[in-house]
């Protein structure tokens, strides 16, 4: 137990020295922007298949599972406004950072990891290219601004899901629907749900690049990597998100 | 081979005789294993120096310190004058740019065709090259190594000979004073592996750089390089042209040399 945890704290420290690089790093000249625009298009455009899906279905499920309930107390009206405020506030952040979580931060521990085995991030080095300005701070940036994008594209979808859950038992109208959804949210609901979803991203971002990066020698080092980045980053996406909700009670 | 003529110049017999890389007393370790054991060399400018060694005796750690992807412990290792274990980033990154380095795979990038290969390499180090200047470079690199035909090919797609002539030809693209070759026979076959040679000769011709060639492939020592210095756990066993080597009495550098 004492040596489980003294790792945990080793791997935290080490993340924290990786993230602070980041920090002096991405304020220097000379950004990538060619390459943060190819990241950009990795991690956010080719995310949308599988954000759309999930999200769909998260509003679907949702407003059919509290369905019965919310028909037992006769509050089927507020269904809408339960779905959007349950999406907006919580599920959809969460869920949608998991998903990425498993698909680009893994990707990108994949990726770098294997880099670093075949010497690909050596020879950048050597050849006078800041490999961490080059590979880490580009996908950082990139994950920290696509996530809450795809965040608040899942909300929509997931509303939309909501609107067809709706209608499987009765007939709402779309107008009406959404005048309900609009009625029930607040700026409040908004803000800090948004603003969780960037430190979702940057910790994706970094998790993945730190595992890769410290990828020991041998192809099986790649996939721990990938595997040791999904799971850093899903845990870490849990704590940020406990984190968040006390704060949100504290100051909202 | 029998058109290849041996090299067999003696230590201090160089033309240049004038040190452009000085190890002095280099330490380091990884653990409790000392893989560097206060190692002394110096390599003359357009010399080629050959570390010739067994797998673990050293002789890529000894570059890696030189390139400074791994920090000695302990001693000196000048570059054209500077000790690059007491240089920043920035400043190692000046000396970086006059060093070509061919690992032992190519390394070359997955993501990225041929030319962007080369064109990442070159456009990181010199942002005021137009794209035609930039399309002439690497045209004429992949000439140098014979592949100009692989312009627009993948990694995935070339041979591991392939891989290495490209390796070499992004090495070449910056015009570097200095070469290393980190293992460039290893995992060859005969014919691809004497096309190799063939090419570290005639680019220490073309570009009269000093270089450093990493092997333990004797066929590759003989004929590429003008000095050998033999590695073995991490000090230097001997030290002269191939022809001192092969007739160095020592047991096991005579092991060496044993069919």
């Amino acid at each position: 137990m004492n040596l489980y945890l003294k790792n945990v704290f080793i791997l935290v420290g080490n993340i924290t020295a990786f993230s602070s690089r980041f920090f002096k790093e991405v304020f220097k000249t000379g950004f990538e922007f060619r390459e943060f625009a190819r990241q950009c298009y990795s991690i956010g455009y080719k995310s949308l298949p599988l954000v759309t899906i999930t999200g769909f279905i998260m509003g679907l499920v949702l407003t059919i599972q509290s369905r019965p309930a919310m028909a037992k107390f006769g509050a089927e009206s507020w269904i809408p406004g339960m779905v959007s405020l349950s999406l907006i506030r919580e599920i959809a952040p969460v869920i949608t950072a998991l998903i990425c979580a498993g698909r680009i931060s893994s990707g990108i521990g994949a990726e770098l990891g294997s880099m670093k085995v075949t010497e690909q991030i050596d020879a950048m080095e050597v050849s006078a290219i800041n490999p961490y300005k080059y590979l880490v701070v580009t996908r950082t940036v990139a994950t920290t601004l696509m996530i809450p994008i795809l965040v608040i594209y899942a909300d929509l979808i997931g509303i939309l899901g909501g609107y067809i859950g709706v209608n499987m038992h009765g007939e709402v109208n779309i107008v009406r629907y959404f005048s309900q959804v609009f009625e029930s949210l607040e700026y409040v609901d908004l803000l800090p749900a948004t603003i969780k979803t960037f430190f979702f991203g940057f910790f994706i971002g970094i998790i993945g690049c730190y595992e890769g990066f410290n990828a020991s020698s041998g192809t099986e080092s790649v996939g721990k990597a990938a595997n040791s980045a999904v799971v850093s980053a899903s845990l870490t996406i849990f704590i940020i998100d406990m984190i968040a909700v006390q704060l949100t009670d504290l100051f909202f | 081979m029998e058109t290849m003529a041996k090299n067999t110049l003696k230590t201090g017999e160089h033309p240049n005789h004038q040190p452009l890389i000085m190890f002095k007393e280099v330490y380091k370790s990884f653990g409790a294993n000392n893989v560097l054991n206060g190692i002394s060399f110096s390599v003359n400018k357009g010399e080629n120096l050959i570390i010739l060694g067994r797998s673990g005796s050293g002789k890529s750690v000894a570059v890696k310190c030189l390139v400074g992807l791994t920090k000695a412990d302990k001693g000196e290792i000048t570059v054209m004058g500077k000790d690059v274990t007491k240089l920043n980033e920035q400043e190692l990154n000046q000396i970086r740019m006059k060093i070509g380095f061919l690992f032992q795979n190519g390394a070359l990038y997955d993501s990225m065709t041929v030319r962007q290969n080369l064109a990442f390499t070159l456009e990181h180090n010199n942002r005021n090259l137009s794209k035609a200047e930039v399309d002439t470079a690497i045209l004429e690199a992949l000439t140098n190594v014979g592949l100009a035909d692989a312009i627009d090919k993948m990694p995935s797609e070339l041979s591991g000979g392939m891989r290495k002539r490209i390796g070499l030809a992004r090495a070449l693209i910056i015009k570097p004073e200095i070469i290393i070759y980190d293992e460039p026979t290893a995992g060859l076959d005969a014919i691809t592996a004497r096309e190799i040679i063939e090419l570290i000769r005639s680019i220490k011709v073309k570009y009269n750089a000093t270089s450093i060639i990493i092997t333990h492939d004797l066929t590759c020592a003989k004929y590429t390089g003008d000095r050998i210095i033999v590695l073995k756990d991490g000090i230097i066993k001997a030290e002269g042209s191939y022809d001192d080597i092969e007739n160095n009495t020592d047991e096991w550098i005579k092991s060496f040399f044993q069919k």
